[in-house]
């Protein structure tokens, strides 16, 4: 299990016992228990469906219609995959039609990068020479913290403007494994696409990301 | 075996891959999806090759970042108007079952 994965298991926590507990009330018409589902995740839902729809007006209307969409099919619910995962799959089915009738989600479709076996690298061919080795040794980062990166505003908005100029498919997989903290068959799940094809997209995506960070601390954390 | 026969076997099986190719495996490795050979190669070079294991733990970082990213709040009126709905809904439900599911919307 890596690292990643540990601390996965601690946030998700909550998705745990109380869970079917609370989808148990919801089913009776439990108010409070629905405010609570709606809370806890619609957040999630937001920021999976703004890497599909153009903007933040045509997301927000894409997680209402995936919460009546849960109401709906919530007696039929049969709990053989996770509530999250059933969910995040209403929405991403729902936040796909809105981004094809957006025109967006076709356009960028041809876009390179967008499939997994388009010819980008999976990595930033510049850092190696003929042989494959690094030019310039990377650096350690012991001295970086994530809380110490992201108490920096500048940092925090670098971060999001990697990640929103993405290829689209390759935020949707880092955006549900990495930030969202889905395991890999749960992506393959939810996104209807083979183990390797989202590992080739997510190794694209988090290269960018990693390559944005290393530019923000190039520039100010280095000393701060 | 001798320290420096072993060193050079090592050193023969690391070679193998080179750093670019250690650096596009990193989520295959991390993932668990490397064989057995595949993965020990990648050990070996990570073993004799800082700057490898300096990406490595620069990408596992990345990675750790972005799961700490909060979301940002749902906006107050979508959540009245969800709440609102649901009204709706569990009036519904109690009053005609599930049969008439999609009446309420």
């Amino acid at each position: 299990m890596t690292e990643h994965h540990k601390e996965w298991t601690v946030r998700s926590a909550y998705t745990g016992e109380d869970e079917s507990e609370l989808l148990e009330v919801l089913r009776k018409g439990d108010e409070a228990a629905f405010a609570r589902l709606v809370t806890r995740y619609s957040g999630s839902l937001l920021r999976i469906a703004l890497a599909y729809v153009p903007n933040h007006a045509a997301a927000e209307e894409v997680v209402q219609e995936t919460w009546l969409a849960v109401l709906e099919g919530i007696q039929r619910f049969e709990g053989r995959s996770s509530f999250k995962t059933w969910l995040f799959k209403i929405l991403v089915n729902r936040a796909k039609t809105r981004g094809e009738r957006e025109r967006r989600y076709v356009e960028f479709s041809s876009i390179a990068g967008e499939s997994a076996d388009s010819e980008e690298p999976m990595v930033d061919p510049a850092q190696f020479d003929h042989a494959g080795r690094w030019i310039t040794q990377p650096r350690s980062w012991d001295e970086v913290t994530p809380e110490r990166l992201l108490l920096s505003k500048e940092s925090r908005a670098l971060i999001d403007q990697a990640i929103a100029s993405l290829p689209a498919v390759q935020r949707q997989v880092i955006t549900l494994r990495d930030i969202e903290g889905c395991s890999s068959q749960e992506v393959c799940n939810i996104l209807n696409v083979s183990e390797t094809n989202q590992r080739v997209l997510l190794h694209r995506a988090r290269t960018k990301v990693r390559r944005a960070i290393e530019s923000q601390l190039g520039s100010s954390l280095i000393d701060g | 075996m001798d320290k420096d026969f072993r060193q050079t076997v090592m050193a023969y099986l690391a070679g193998k891959l080179t750093c670019r190719q250690v650096a596009e495996a990193i989520t295959d490795y991390l993932d668990g999806s490397l064989s057995f050979w595949q993965r020990v190669r990648f050990e070996l070079h990570l073993g004799m090759c800082i700057g490898c294991r300096n990406y490595l733990r620069q990408m596992k970082k990345t990675i750790q970042l972005l799961g700490t990213l909060p979301p940002d709040p749902i906006p107050d009126h979508i959540r009245d108007e969800l709440l609102r709905r649901f009204r709706t809904w569990s009036h519904h439900q109690k009053h005609t079952g599930e049969r008439s599911e999609q009446e309420w919307r």
